[in-house]
């Protein structure tokens, strides 16, 4: 049956890579141009679908990183995974030019919304930082007076995402703070803990909106160090993306 | 296997529902814990995804695409409770 396009019905399309940036070592931007894109709230994501020439086919979720001022590309942060088809594609083989078949945005829960009065703790692990960017990029962008706070954990400081502008954003920014954890290497390597996010963090009173992404065991661990804490557990929104 | 959350299954919804899914509360038909979708812990691909209650760990949903047809299966789910 041929499908008809149903008014407000999530179709896939086809994207075009107009530029690719490096990250780290082992992540990259792709920088989207989606014709008919209706724009996105910060933290929903797109679906996105490779099919090889023998009808094989893989679907993948990514975060978008970008915020939408209305118009322009669209981006997203892939992290290459050591089994992974389709991040290893996207991350080492897509070039500027390639189409792309995608859909969306999609997801409404994990959003952070500029009208949102209350101050915002982000706490990333690894990868997911993607999400939480495109939040500070929209709230650097609609100049909101909600402090942000980013406690974003990665395994070395080579592995940090969006490094330099996160630097930049602090210097001109006096209503947000970011701190790193390191787990592997750097100055002090630790684990996320409940002094990290007890220093870092805000305190329940202040009734914050949190965001938590990243792999499975690093959500958990730091959404129970939160409702210990005090925090509200209809407070605190998580979002994961399998692993350890 | 890959544990996921309701947040993953908000694009094959999106082709099944006019309005967004995973803001949308569902009841467990187990224990009757109600919470946003996106909150369900959601395994997949097995061969589709399998979405339990985190309070109890029932299945309260399926989803499984095969190449022409999505296959939604709510026997756990005694509500679905949205904003129109």
């Amino acid at each position: 049956m041929v499908r008809t396009a149903l008014p407000g019905r999530l179709t896939w399309q086809a994207a075009t890579v107009t530029a690719v940036r490096a990250e780290t070592p082992s992540a990259r931007t792709l920088v989207l141009d989606i014709p008919d894109w209706p724009g996105h709230l910060p933290g929903q994501h797109l679906d996105l679908r490779l099919t090889a020439e023998d009808g094989y086919s893989a679907q993948r979720s990514y975060s978008i990183a970008s915020d939408w001022p209305g118009s322009g590309p669209v981006e997203i942060t892939v992290q290459r995974l050591a089994d992974g088809e389709v991040s290893s594609y996207l991350t080492d083989v897509v070039q500027v030019g390639d189409r792309i078949e995608l859909r969306g945005p999609i997801g409404g829960w994990f959003v952070w919304r500029s009208a949102q009065p209350a101050p915002v703790l982000l706490v990333a692990g690894g990868s997911g930082v993607v999400p939480l960017m495109s939040m500070i990029r929209d709230r650097g962008r609609v100049r909101g007076r909600q402090p942000f706070r980013l406690i974003y954990s990665v395994r070395t400081p080579e592995d940090a995402c969006y490094a330099d502008e996160l630097k930049r954003r602090v210097r001109d920014d006096p209503g947000l703070d970011v701190h790193f954890v390191h787990t592997r290497k750097g100055p002090d390597p630790k684990r996320i803990d409940v002094a990290t996010v007890n220093t870092y963090g805000w305190p329940p009173d202040f009734a914050p909106d949190v965001f938590v992404c990243g792999p499975t065991g690093f959500v958990e661990t730091v959404a129970d160090i939160l409702v210990a804490l005090g925090h509200d557990p209809k407070k605190i929104r998580t979002e994961r993306f399998g692993g350890k | 296997m890959m544990e996921l959350d309701g947040n993953a299954l908000a694009g094959d919804l999106a082709e099944v529902f006019t309005v967004e899914m995973t803001s949308a509360r569902f009841t467990c038909a187990g224990c009757r814990h109600a919470d946003e979708v996106a909150t369900l812990r959601v395994y997949t691909p097995v061969p589709g995804a399998v979405a339990r209650c985190p309070n109890c760990g029932d299945v309260v949903l399926t989803l499984v695409r095969t190449p022409t047809r999505v296959l939604l299966t709510l026997t756990g789910t005694a509500r679905l409770d949205f904003p129109v």
